[in-house]
């Protein structure tokens, strides 16, 4: 117990003694809170110097590591918000299958706006039924979002036979990832934005302040006016939809629909959100911390990549990362 | 079942004769009521918890409202603070009679509440947790977190208390944390806050400085109402107490004019004592000491702590909340680390440094609340008796079912545990009976030491006699027990000695034939 531990109690309430939060020398620099951005600009470093002739540093390349990183980002940013609320999303990357191939099949029947509209449409569906079956029947989103798992995705393959849908509309495929938006390539748009929605929101609303409060101490929020299963049910319906959205990237960068696009991502956005410094139990969160955390696995992902190791190798390299940079990252 | 309880509680016949007298002075003009509570009836399921309450505060007084265990005043509480909608009565604020639906009505109408377990989250700062659904808002309709902080170090300079708005709430000690409280309760405009036990988790100078927080606050208008068992407290900075008993009114009265024993005898009542009688046991003093402890300390609730219990001697623990009564028993099985101390067992130093060794010693410890700490609730009843039994149903690497099957029937029949099915979850099972359930447990561990915390707590009555009637015939057997309880009827009707704690240090070593009654016991617990 933690008060029964507790050996220095503060002198006096009144006293002007601080309590231990509120020191601000630099030698209590709370450095496990940027452990991400520190990890970021140490692996870049050494890539940079290891893989300088491999062509790491080429706008080029960098340019990729972005491009390659985008669809997680974006996933990662909604991710972010059930995390924080201490729930949990499984179905991401399946979702955003089931969304690239109802938006390539709507899109070559009825035009690029239907085709976008019902794309969207699979996110609400989805998020509404995992939202509404984790805040009213209370079964834990952990299983709720498991299952959708395999229901979406099985629901991709089967109205698809498992065959690819190919997207011939140039101006979708345009807007949503092979082309450039003004001067910038369409992936980073889209994620640029969602970056700054999400961050704005998180930090800078009620709604965001009550999903950190909901995911802090759900019994406090609750007492405090705070709505929590409606929270618990928003958060759902903004990461499915975030993540049909990704779907939609995947088919614009990919001209296609598939089953498979997107499958694994859950994990790749969960490590992404974590290695950010969102509590995986909630109350604490950062869409900023979420975009690094995304960039720091496509920097890894791409560094090996250059550096000549295996895909089985790749693998074993960056789960070892992720372990050292959560470790890393944990309070003492 | 928890009908039951409540029904176990407060159906007792109400034979006093203070009953309807009510104590008011006369000699000062008194000051409107802020709050007035009239005719305030509630029950659950049928069974009244409260019958026709009156009660009433005044601005900026400081108002003690006691009483014991189910005589009602958390749930008078809640429905003040639209928890819970009342039955029957009328509620004045400003003498403007109101609905209490939700919190939201209570607050809207200035009354606030000091959270006993408190109604923080960790991970925001104390600004954003002070104005958490009322946030600030500036450009854009977003949150303006500096606004917040100087909102905040206002609510808190006006309170005349040092607290960094911007630190997280997580980092900061239990006082800051109510304080914290206060201040959220105060930057909704609270005109009456509710403090609940607010010194059990405050250490004596912490304790201090609140009381002169609640006097700063008392001299802007803020009426406070303070629920406490502790009388030097009450006496302290209350003004006025109002004594619930068995959900009703007995009494209010200014402190200036009741002593502490008037009111410990109206919070006791006469009613308990006679359902609890001590029985003369044959334990001889001067048996071998069993365990022994010596100079045990263990963070600020266990100081300098030395004992012993001898075999077949049941030692009961008193004391009050936040006393160190519980921070003892988890630190003599090994769940909180001690400091340094010795604990012997036969003469010999034992290791209770986890409950793992503590087991091992022979030391068992039925914890407070069995069902965070004592069950596994979806499990079936007998899942849960032989979870610490295993190696003894073993058959090489695997559990012998037969074998099982018979230890459970064995110790289901030996604690009388009424059970229609014990491959059902024990969480079908009422109150008293996971209470059982626990206890043989634990006892088919055969430990020699048995440490009881809170044994009957929310068992129906009859159940708690069984109990009592259990733990005698432990120590009969030869064991040792230790039995920490609220309930001083209750330890006056088991215990052979009673141990007083106060802050965490032993104040009184009492031998049950110097106890003559349960006030007397009461006094001593208080220190006054």
């Amino acid at each position: 117990m933690a008060t029964s531990t507790r050996t220095t109690a503060p002198s006096s309430i009144s006293s002007d003694a601080r309590p231990d939060g509120g020191r601000s020398r630099l030698g209590d620099f709370d450095w496990h809170r940027y452990i991400i951005y520190i990890g970021f600009g140490a692996v870049f470093l050494v890539f940079a110097v290891l893989l300088r002739n491999d062509g790491f540093l080429s706008s080029n390349n960098l340019l990729n590591i972005l491009r390659q990183t985008a669809t997680i980002t974006v996933i990662a940013v909604g991710m972010t918000f059930v995390i924080a609320c201490a729930e949990i999303d499984l179905s991401v990357g399946s979702v955003a299958g089931l969304s690239s191939v109802v938006t390539a099949m709507t899109l070559s029947n009825y035009g690029i706006v239907p085709g976008i509209m019902a794309g969207l449409a699979v996110g609400l569906v989805v998020g509404i039924i995992n939202g509404g079956l984790v805040s009213l029947l209370g079964i834990p989103s952990f299983l709720v979002t498991l299952g959708m798992l395999g229901i979406a995705a099985g629901f991709a393959q089967r109205i698809t036979r498992s065959a690819p849908q190919p997207i011939l509309n140039d101006t979708y495929n345009t807007i949503f990832g092979s082309g450039n938006i003004g001067p910038v390539p369409g992936l980073l748009f889209w994620s640029g934005v969602a970056v700054a929605i999400g961050g704005v929101v998180l930090a800078r609303t009620r709604f965001g302040r009550q999903v950190l409060a909901t995911g802090g101490n759900r019994t406090a929020a609750e007492f405090t006016g705070v709505k929590t299963k409606r929270i618990k049910f928003q958060v759902l319906l903004i990461s499915a939809t975030v993540a049909s959205i990704a779907g939609m990237l995947y088919a614009g960068r990919l001209q296609s629909g598939r089953y498979q696009w997107g499958a694994g991502d859950e994990l790749s956005a969960i490590a992404a959100v974590i290695l950010g410094g969102t509590s995986l139990f909630g109350g604490a969160g950062s869409v900023i911390g979420t975009l690094f955390g995304a960039l720091l696995i496509g920097l890894i992902n791409n560094g090996l990549v250059l550096a000549g190791l295996e895909s089985s190798e790749q693998q074993m390299v960056r789960g070892g990362i992720i372990i050292l940079a959560v470790a890393l990252a944990r309070k003492k | 079942m928890a009908a039951r309880e409540i029904a176990a509680t407060t159906t007792h016949p109400a034979r006093d004769e203070l009953t309807e007298a009510t104590v008011t002075s006369n000699d000062r003009p008194t000051p409107a009521p802020v709050v007035e509570m009239r005719g305030i009836s509630k029950a659950f399921d049928g069974v009244t918890v409260l019958r026709q309450v009156d009660f009433d505060v005044r601005t900026g007084e400081v108002h003690a409202l006691a009483g014991g265990n189910g005589a009602g005043k958390s749930t008078l509480m809640k429905i003040l603070q639209g928890v819970y909608t009342l039955d029957a009565g009328e509620i004045f604020v400003n003498g403007q009679p109101l609905r209490l639906r939700s919190i939201h009505d209570a607050r809207d109408a200035g009354i606030g509440m000091v959270f006993q377990e408190f109604s923080l989250v960790p991970t925001l700062t104390v600004a954003q947790n002070i104005y958490l659904t009322s946030e600030p808002r500036g450009r854009g309709g977003l949150v303006d977190d500096r606004e917040a902080v100087r909102r905040a170090r206002k609510v808190f300079e006006d309170m005349d208390v040092d607290v960094d708005p911007r630190t997280r709430v997580a980092s900061l000690g239990t006082a800051y944390w109510q304080l914290t409280e206060i201040a959220k309760a105060l930057a909704q405009d609270a005109k009456v806050l509710i403090m609940d036990e607010p010194t059990a988790s405050l250490a004596k100078h912490e304790t201090e400085a609140l009381f002169g927080l609640v006097d700063r606050l008392k001299a802007r208008g803020i009426s406070i109402i303070y629920i406490s068992h502790r009388m030097d407290e009450v006496y302290r900075i209350a003004d006025r107490i109002t004594i619930l008993r068995d959900g009703r009114h007995l009494f209010t009265a200014a402190l200036s004019e009741v002593t502490p024993a008037q009111i410990v005898e109206g919070i006791v009542g006469e009613a308990i004592e006679h359902e609890m009688h001590y029985r003369e046991r044959t334990a001889t003093p001067d048996a071998p000491v069993l365990l022994e402890a010596r100079h045990l300390n263990a963070g600020r609730r266990v100081r300098d702590v030395s004992f012993t219990v001898r075999k077949g001697e049941i030692l009961g623990l008193a004391g009050l909340m936040g006393s160190g009564r519980t921070e003892l028993a988890r630190c003599l099985f090994g769940v909180d680390k001690m400091e340094s101390g010795e604990v012997l067992l036969r003469g010999k130093p034992v290791d209770v440094s986890d409950p793992r060794a503590a087991i091992e010693a022979g030391i068992a410890l039925i914890p407070e609340d069995r069902r965070a700490q004592g069950l596994v609730l979806d499990h079936s009843v007998n899942d849960n008796l032989l979870l610490p039994l295993l190696d003894r149903v073993r058959s090489g690497p695997w559990v012998n079912e037969g074998k099982a099957k018979r230890l459970a029937t064995s110790l289901i029949e030996r604690f009388s545990v009424k059970v229609a099915n014990p491959t059902r979850p024990v969480r079908l099972l009422s109150g008293g009976n996971q209470q059982k359930v626990v206890i043989a447990k634990w006892l088919g561990t055969e430990p020699e030491v048995l440490v009881m915390d809170e044994p009957t707590a929310g068992v129906d009555i009859g159940t708690k006699h069984e109990i009592l009637d259990m733990i005698r015939s432990l120590a009969d057997a030869g064991k040792g027990v230790i039995v920490i309880s609220s309930e001083y009827p209750e330890l006056l009707a088991v215990s052979d000695r009673i141990l007083v704690l106060r802050g965490g240090s032993i104040a009184g070593d009492l031998k049950r034939s110097d106890i003559p009654n349960e006030e007397s016991l009461q006094l001593s617990v208080q220190g006054v």
